[in-house]
């Protein structure tokens, strides 16, 4: 096994993830394409981990799986507090900000 | 490229999962369904946990599983049901400006392929790589990083207080 193969498939995930940012208005679909992200960022972690022997990789892994699950729990929140006070989720409809 | 100690039931399995990972991301992020995208990113996510399994890491695959397809897409699925009165294909889930994703995506995917090539190369993976075992997870965490581990335990903390108040009625 190379280390690239496993660094250019997590590319490929991470560059699907930043297109979905990009490209989806609804709220529930941009949370979906960051924790794509996120998981090609821990497939490099273990990757680097294995190619050099070493288990930070690991721990580090484990911590972004559990920030993950903070992250989508308040996000959720957000997005149910943004349906109850506007009955959409489009984050192009929040514009209050725009001068 | 391919010498004759490359692995090759590795690299099968390896490049199976792989194209499976990329078509359901591809699918996360183009399908018109939100209920079908969340289902899509649950193979990604097994398919990461393969990887893993592949990279020597079985707790970290086990936690995958766990965190991930346990809970992370419950709570998913439960946000597209609370947020959503219908469950069916949308016509308007992506923005106006959608198309100017995909060419930021294809350029930052050849700035990381030039970059991992340069810098990886051919380089291979330690054929002899031992499987890290579940005490040797722990003696990490709860040695050396034991700080970031107090400090993600009150993160965790502050994130369920936080969840619960945003979401409750009052």
């Amino acid at each position: 096994m190379f280390v690239n193969q496993f660094l250019i498939l997590a590319a490929v995930l991470f560059c699907i993830g930043v297109y979905g940012v990009i490209a989806r208005k609804n709220a529930v679909l941009v949370l979906m394409s960051i924790e794509l992200i996120l998981n090609s960022v821990n497939i490099n972690l273990l990757a680097f981990s294995m190619r050099n022997g070493s288990l930070d990789g690991h721990t580090f892994a484990l911590y972004i799986i559990a920030i993950a699950a903070a992250e989508v729990g308040v996000g959720l929140a957000m997005v149910l507090l943004m349906y109850r006070n506007r009955r959409s989720i489009d984050l192009d409809e929040l514009s209050e900000m725009k001068g | 490229m391919f010498a004759s100690d490359v692995l090759v039931a590795q690299n099968i399995g390896f490049a199976l999962i792989a194209l499976i990972m990329v078509y359901g991301a591809l699918r996360v992020v183009t399908t018109s369904n939100v209920v079908h995208a969340a289902l899509w990113l649950v193979v990604v996510l097994a398919g990461a946990a393969a990887q893993y399994i592949l990279l020597a890491a079985e707790f970290v695959a086990i936690t995958q599983v766990l965190v991930y397809i346990g809970a992370v897409m419950v709570l998913f699925l439960f946000g597209t049901m609370l947020t959503r009165a219908r469950i069916g294909a949308e016509s308007d889930l992506n923005n106006k400006n959608w198309f100017f994703g995909i060419p930021v995506a294809l350029a930052l995917f050849v700035a990381l392929a030039v970059a991992l090539d340069s810098g990886f190369g051919s380089q291979k993976m330690p054929a002899d790589a031992a499987v890290a075992t579940t005490q040797e997870i722990s003696d990490q965490i709860f040695g050396p990083y034991l700080l970031p581990f107090w400090a993600l335990s009150f993160v965790l903390l502050a994130a369920v207080v936080g969840a619960i108040v945003l979401a409750r009625r009052d």
